[in-house]
């Protein structure tokens, strides 16, 4: 064991924090840029991880407080993890080199320092304190874009992920709580209680499990072209680490993964826009790994970690594909695009590759690594998760491989005249990085070593690799996407685009928060109106008319009484409405610091 | 010309997949049917399709809901 052990999040994090101090000479500046990533990927590459069976190599323990926290534990869990994740730093710096605006750079690194701060770690509290990182830089990302939309968009993501980060939060301090444990490695699943739901609910809320998956295609479709390249990778694989990590063989993660595999593939059907398809297609994807870790076994965790690394790398490219699109004509629907094959050749020819990919093609990445986890599920003879996800695979060659490429460079041409005179190939910086993922899929998908190789379970992922090239599995294969594509040419009208948006998750604290407010202002409103006039009529004109007691008596009584009530509904009216004028955002994001505040001193007090 | 040669490439596909290839490691009984994998396929695409769409495009709790909804949807 090296005594110097050299963090990789580090790197990046103090990359990041020198980011501003750099030369703005364009060459100054790009030099730096791609350096520092490839720096952290070199420090992963030459890290020393422990053979199969031997515990894992721990480095960076320190002592805070009486808290022992761990910043680095290297096995091979973490290790594959952590070269997908720096690789595809890279290949995202590269892709939006261009950007001007440092801020962009800095806020995309942090976020992948987070991202890596969570795969290294070794105990709760360091692991919660990098999962919120990531979600406070990753917002910057949407807020970047800068469209009026962004910024309540940006909220929605922050409130949804604080949500999430509280139930992580409730989750490992009732565990502590109750047993004194702080690290994190797997829970009893065979027994689990509600703090292993609790933590279950953070992890699976960034892994985008329904019904807590609405802002994944919300906030990627709204992000900067490079940002969403970076978010579709980070924040959704490092919850599958930490879920592969802490609950493998949870058993209602199977159900749940093939449900959001097909869900994935509904709402990827009705979508328009060509980025929130993409965003659907991760849920989908993502399926799959949550089922593999449902499964739990050495060939399953195998299959999600694999299927995990060519997801980066295909989602990256596949995101890099439609973004340059939309960087050069400044559109990303479907209805205001189409026919652009004679401009912008060559992105066609990458996000084709990133489509067949994505299907599971042979010779692509996908073949290799989504394969493994259905055949995990043959062999543990669950014949419907097993069936229903080869379902869902038809369904994503359906979308990303057919729809996505034809409907945008060829069909029916939807282009205005602007659109079209502006399409053109990207710069130099992104094709660079397009080739660069185009490569990486091609090579995971014919060398199977680079990939099988980094896998947990050596033994498991050789023994996989004899049968992943077999006649029956390749015909099998071919026949599914082959007649799929069949499918889809005899209906492709009925696949036509259509300008909608479609209603998920989302609703309910969109359109909820607007309820909340009619219900605070409408019904107290009209209660305090109707109040009035019942004393008016009821309280006043008869009692003029009664006898002169009763009028002293009831005169006072209602003054003192009711009045007085009236006059602190009307109050209570009031300061509603002054709340209503605010954003909900804040309001509600207020709520939930204080009760993470609350929860922490009552713990730790 | 490229329809047909498209549909050669399946009828193909199907009859190596009956005749040749060895389905010793099939996981249940029905994938030796030899037409299995292309009516799985075939047919998922469909369902896939008609059953989203319908989804999409029902009036759903017997109001106007739709779940592809106007763009203007969440704008006051």
């Amino acid at each position: 064991m090296t005594d110097l052990w050299i963090h990789p999040a580090m790197i990046i994090m103090v990359g990041a924090l020198l980011l501003p101090f750099i030369p703005r000479s364009a060459a100054v500046l790009k030099s730096y840029l791609v350096t520092v990533p490839v720096l952290a990927f070199l420090s992963v590459l030459f890290m020393e991880v422990p053979e199969q069976g031997t515990p894992a190599l721990i480095h960076g323990e320190f002592m805070v407080l009486g808290w022992k926290l761990t910043f680095g534990r290297v096995d091979a869990l973490s290790n594959i993890f952590g070269h997908i994740m720096t690789l595809m730093c890279i290949i995202g710096t590269i892709y939006g080199l261009h950007v001007k605006d440092i801020k962009e750079h800095m806020a995309a690194w942090l976020y992948v320092a987070g991202s890596l701060g969570v795969i290294y770690c070794a105990d709760y509290i360091v692991l919660f304190l990098f999962w919120e990182l990531m979600a406070f830089t990753s917002v910057f990302l949407v807020w970047f874009r800068k469209r009026k939309e962004s910024l309540p968009c940006g909220y929605r993501y922050l409130l949804v992920h604080t949500a999430g980060g509280l139930f992580l939060l409730a989750g490992f301090v009732l565990r502590y709580k109750l047993t004194g444990a702080l690290d994190f490695n797997l829970l009893d699943v065979t027994h689990p209680t509600i703090y292993t739901y609790l933590i279950t609910i953070g992890f699976i809320l960034n892994a985008a499990v329904p019904p807590f998956h609405a802002w994944l295609p919300d906030a990627y479709g709204e992000a900067t072209v490079s940002g969403a390249v970076f978010m579709c990778a980070f924040t959704t694989k490092t919850a599958v680490y930490a879920l592969a990590r802490g609950v493998a063989g949870l058993d209602i993660l199977i159900p749940l993964g093939v449900f959001m595999a097909l869900y994935g593939v509904v709402y990827a059907v009705l979508e328009n826009d060509s980025r929130r398809l993409l965003a659907y297609h991760i849920i989908s994807q993502v399926g799959y790994m949550v089922t593999g870790v449902g499964i739990g076994t050495q060939m399953a965790i195998n299959g999600t970690c694999a299927h995990a690394f060519a997801h980066i790398l295909y989602k990256g490219l596949l995101f890099m594909g439609c973004g340059s699109v939309l960087y050069m004509t400044g559109k990303s629907k479907f209805t205001e695009l189409g026919g652009l094959y004679p401009k912008m050749p060559r992105a066609f020819v990458y996000t084709l590759i990133g489509g067949l990919s994505i299907s599971a093609f042979p010779l692509f990445s996908g073949f290799v690594s989504k394969s493994m986890i259905v055949a995990a599920g043959f062999k543990e003879h669950m014949l419907w998760p097993a069936f229903l996800l080869t379902l869902a695979s038809a369904g994503t060659f359906l979308h990303t491989g057919l729809k996505v490429p034809y409907f945008i460079w060829f069909g029916k041409n939807n282009c205005s005249k602007e659109t079209w005179e502006k399409a053109a190939e990207p710069p130099m910086n992104m094709e660079v990085a397009m080739f660069a993922a185009s490569f990486l899929c091609i090579l995971i998908g014919c060398y199977l070593p680079y990939l099988y190789d980094l896998l947990p379970y050596s033994k498991e992922a050789s023994d996989y690799a004899h049968h992943v090239y077999s006649a029956y599995h390749v015909s099998e294969s071919l026949q599914i996407l082959l007649f799929t594509a069949l499918g889809f040419f005899m209906f492709t009208k009925k696949l036509a685009p259509e300008p909608t948006i479609s209603i998920d998750m989302d609703w309910f604290y969109r359109k909820g928060g607007r309820a909340f407010f009619w219900l605070a202002r409408k019904p107290i409103q009209t209660f305090d109106t109707w109040f009035g006039e019942v004393y008016r009529t009821v309280g006043l004109y008869p009692l003029m008319t009664t006898a002169k007691f009763w009028s002293w008596f009831d005169w006072h009584g209602i003054d003192g009484v009711v009045d007085g009530l009236a006059r602190l509904v009307r109050s209570v009216g009031t300061r509603l409405r002054s709340v209503q004028s605010g954003r909900l955002q804040y309001n509600i994001y207020y709520a939930v610091v204080i009760v993470a505040v609350l929860i922490v001193t009552y713990v730790y007090g | 010309m490229v329809i047909r040669i498209s549909y050669l490439v399946l009828g193909l596909l199907m009859v190596h997949y009956a005749i040749f290839v060895d389905k010793s490691s099939a996981h249940t009984r029905m994938e030796h049917l030899f037409f299995f994998w292309s009516a799985f396929g075939f047919i998922a695409c469909l369902l896939i399709i008609f059953v989203s769409k319908w989804y999409g495009h029902a009036k759903w709790f017997g109001t106007d809901f739709r779940v592809m909804s106007p763009e203007d949807y969440y704008d006051d």
